[in-house]
């Protein structure tokens, strides 16, 4: 495990953090946003906002593929496993997530609904061979990281013929994602989003390159830095995007080298290319409708979607109504600015989006920040 | 002519099954607890063979009761299983009200179609940790429930033991200023028991931690005087970092934790790591948090790790005024962040 102690190095974080505060301009503050819930992990968990200084600002993305899933697609899960008798397979942190009348997939499973927590889509397709006499779904969700092995999946189920197979597909894009919180109507209701630069998925990367970000860059004037998911990765993008602020420059720069090359796994793009196309609309929990934001699978593989296999409809189904979670994933709000927060809204009881997986903004601050909002005393050990 | 005492055939242990005779309270029944519980548990209590067992209690000590229901799956795992879990389990929970174990009930409801065999592995896996123990099995129950309305075996197991009349060992009693000390590194047995899980299977040479604390205990109070000791508590399911806002809780304080001093081997950190899980929340079935006052603590700290179950004992932290009983830990990376309770399972992440 040396090389995971290496990314967590006290010693080379404070060294950072003074080189980060002797970079910055006296008079301007920073603000950038992490898109990846596996940064606002790191930076919750190993108290990176701590060693930055108050002139940078980290916003929390909305980069949480659990927290985007929209209530309407868990409830379509609920409602194949209890009304059509199917077994739902998904990743685990999503049966937690809470949908209509109070259910989640977990407690829909406390009601006789089969649900099955898998770890991979190949562990879904198993379960379809094993279970030749029931209909066995897999309840596809992630961003660009988890695509490609649905896409296999599929492949495999074309290749082998298996007649009890299918995917509710509610895969996300994220550059469309960016695009969209930097764009949409909704900016002008918000007011202006104060993000200043981007440190950029370190798994999606890995899948789909550093390539798709560089138009971003530049029609956004917004620079971007690709780091992987320690804690120093992101101390180390923080200072890039710190210099190329000051130098006025916006261009895809990548700490992640170790990992993430210009055009990414080809093979994987190919597979996911072959299987899905674009979703005109997708809704993103906390964001709303995202056009060209998901997608969806190809006429060629029809026999495989869920949704036209068990005729669901989709209805959106609003998050609370005093719930600011849209505000937040945009960097205008902070958690405690929301009146539910830590009260009506906690992690065992999300009332929005942002609560739902530790890697949401309310969630990681909850869990591992919320002792900075009050003045504990605290002797020195 | 020879009389055979009787004309029962002797359990096939090797191919038989629970079935449903075994829980009709008939001679199946009758036959299973003596060729096998009684067989294994055996100790003066038990042969009276009476629905009760009479005991003797120390004088001049009170009481402290203790029970715990095991349900597990896989229900045997790399170093250990439901049987020994169950004896251990519990007497850990006698043990960290400061008391020692005396006695130990067991009930087991068995699930119709199950293994005689593996039945049989599980109950001298716990014939065994109870001898180990010195505490005997005295009194027990046996159920069998149908096919398909059981998880194979479960085993609840209630232990007695007796505590010395003046002594107060308890979450409550932690204040501001003690010293929280740890007997060893944390995660072992959830991980164990998670790497033999169906869909997860993975290679690790991490083996559960389970074992009876009671040795250790006694050898931690002895080493300091009494009262010295303010809790005991074993990190069992939700982990440390449960168990620790446990106690901020009941004693209405806070507590200050130092990441860097908390032993994680590194198997058990690679593993989580891999499933996206954190091993302050992962279950323990051998360690104990011990929380001393400060002028005790060198000497209980050096008598934890005197014994062979503590030799990885550290302080790890201290408890804090906080009126709203925060757990807080400065990260090995030199921030610092809540340990908050547990929300739910802890599950594995997607990405
Ligand atoms: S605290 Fe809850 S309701 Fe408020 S913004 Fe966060 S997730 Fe939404």
């Amino acid at each position: 495990m040396k090389y995971v102690d290496e990314f967590r190095d006290g010693a080379v974080a404070r060294g950072l953090a003074a080189a980060i505060a002797a970079e910055l301009q006296p008079d301007r503050r920073y603000s950038f946003m992490e898109f990846c819930g596996g940064h606002t992990h790191a930076i919750a968990r190993y108290g990176v906002a701590e060693l930055l200084p108050p002139q940078v600002r980290m916003i929390h993305g909305p980069g949480c593929p659990v927290c985007v899933l929209p209530i309407g697609r868990i409830d379509q899960a609920i409602q194949m496993a209890l009304d059509q008798g199917a077994i739902v397979a998904t990743y685990g942190d999503t049966m937690r997530v809470p949908a209509s009348q109070s259910l989640s997939l977990m407690k829909a499973k406390a009601r006789g609904a089969d649900i099955r927590m898998v770890y991979s889509a190949a562990d879904a397709l198993k379960l379809a061979r094993q279970n030749p006499q029931r209909e066995v779904v897999f309840f596809a969700i992630g961003f660009e990281t988890t695509t490609p092995p649905t896409a296999l999946a599929l492949r495999q189920a074309a290749r082998e013929d298996l007649p009890n197979f299918s995917v509710l597909c509610c895969h996300v894009l994220t550059p469309s994602a960016i695009t969209h919180i930097l764009e949409s109507a909704e900016v002008r209701q918000y007011g202006t989003v104060p993000i200043d630069g981007f440190v950029g998925p370190a798994h999606v990367s890995i899948i789909i390159g550093s390539g798709p970000y560089e138009h971003f860059a530049e029609e956004y004037r917004k620079p971007v830095v690709i780091a992987g998911f320690e804690p120093l990765d992101v101390m180390q993008a923080v200072l890039m995007l710190v210099r190329q602020v000051n130098q006025g420059r916006a261009v895809v720069e990548n700490e992640f080298t170790r990992a993430v090359t210009r055009e990414g796994n080809l093979a994987a793009q190919a597979a996911v290319a072959e299987v899905f196309e674009l979703r005109e609309r997708f809704e993103w929990r906390g964001l709303g409708e995202v056009p060209y934001s998901a997608l969806k699978i190809r006429p060629a593989y029809a026999r495989f979607d869920a949704e036209l296999r068990f005729g669901l409809g989709y209805t959106p189904v609003p998050d609370h109504k005093k719930c600011e979670c849209g505000a937040i994933l945009r960097g205008v709000k902070r958690p405690t600015d929301c009146t539910l927060f830590g009260t009506v809204c906690t992690p065992e009881n999300p009332m929005g989006s942002c609560m739902v997986s530790s890697e949401g903004a309310c969630a990681a601050h909850y869990s591992y920040g919320r002792f900075r909002d009050i003045p504990v005393v605290s002797v020195p050990a | 002519m020879s009389v055979k005492p009787n004309y029962i055939r002797p359990i096939d242990f090797k191919h038989g099954r629970v079935d449903m005779n075994h829980g009709a309270g008939g001679r199946a029944g009758a036959q299973l607890i003596e060729e096998l519980f009684a067989r294994a548990f055996d100790n003066p209590a038990l042969r009276q063979g009476d629905d009760g067992a009479a005991l003797d209690m120390p004088a001049g000590h009170r009481l402290v009761m203790a029970t715990d229901g095991h349900v597990i799956s896989p229900l045997e795992f790399p170093g250990g299983d439901i049987g020994c879990l169950s004896v251990h389990g519990t007497l850990n929970d006698v043990a960290m009200m400061g008391a020692q174990p005396l006695y130990l009930a067991a009930s087991f409801i068995l699930e119709e179609g199950f293994a005689l065999a593996e039945l049989k592995r599980i109950v001298e896996s716990m014939a065994a940790a109870a001898r180990d123990a010195g505490v005997p099995i005295v009194t027990g129950d046996t159920k069998v429930v149908e096919r398909g309305k059981g998880d194979g075996v479960f085993i609840a197991t209630t232990g007695v033991g007796a505590l010395p009349a003046g002594r107060r060992i308890g979450g409550a009693q932690a204040r501001a200023g003690d010293v929280v000390l740890l007997s060893g590194s944390i995660g072992e047995h959830g991980v164990a028991v998670l790497s033999q899980r169906e869909s997860l299977e993975f290679e690790t040479a991490i083996v559960s931690d389970t074992a009876a604390l009671h040795g250790l205990v006694a050898q931690l109070l002895a080493a300091v005087p009494e009262g010295a000791v303010h809790t005991l508590r074993d990190p069992t399911r939700g982990g440390l970092a449960t168990t620790l806002n446990e106690i901020a809780r009941q004693c209405g304080a806070g507590m200050l934790l130092h990441e860097a001093d908390i032993p994680v081997q590194p198997q058990v950190e690679a593993a989580c790591e891999l499933l996206g899980l954190d091993p302050l929340y992962i279950a323990n079935e051998g360690k104990l948090v011990a929380i001393v006052a400060p002028e005790h603590a060198a000497a209980a700290l050096a008598a934890l790790q005197a014994h062979p179950l503590g030799r990885a004992a550290t302080r790890i932290g201290v408890v804090q005024e906080d009126p709203h009983g925060f757990v807080q830990m400065c990260t090995r990376f030199g921030g610092r962040r809540v340990v908050d309770w547990l929300s739910g399972e802890p599950l594995p992440r997607i990405c």
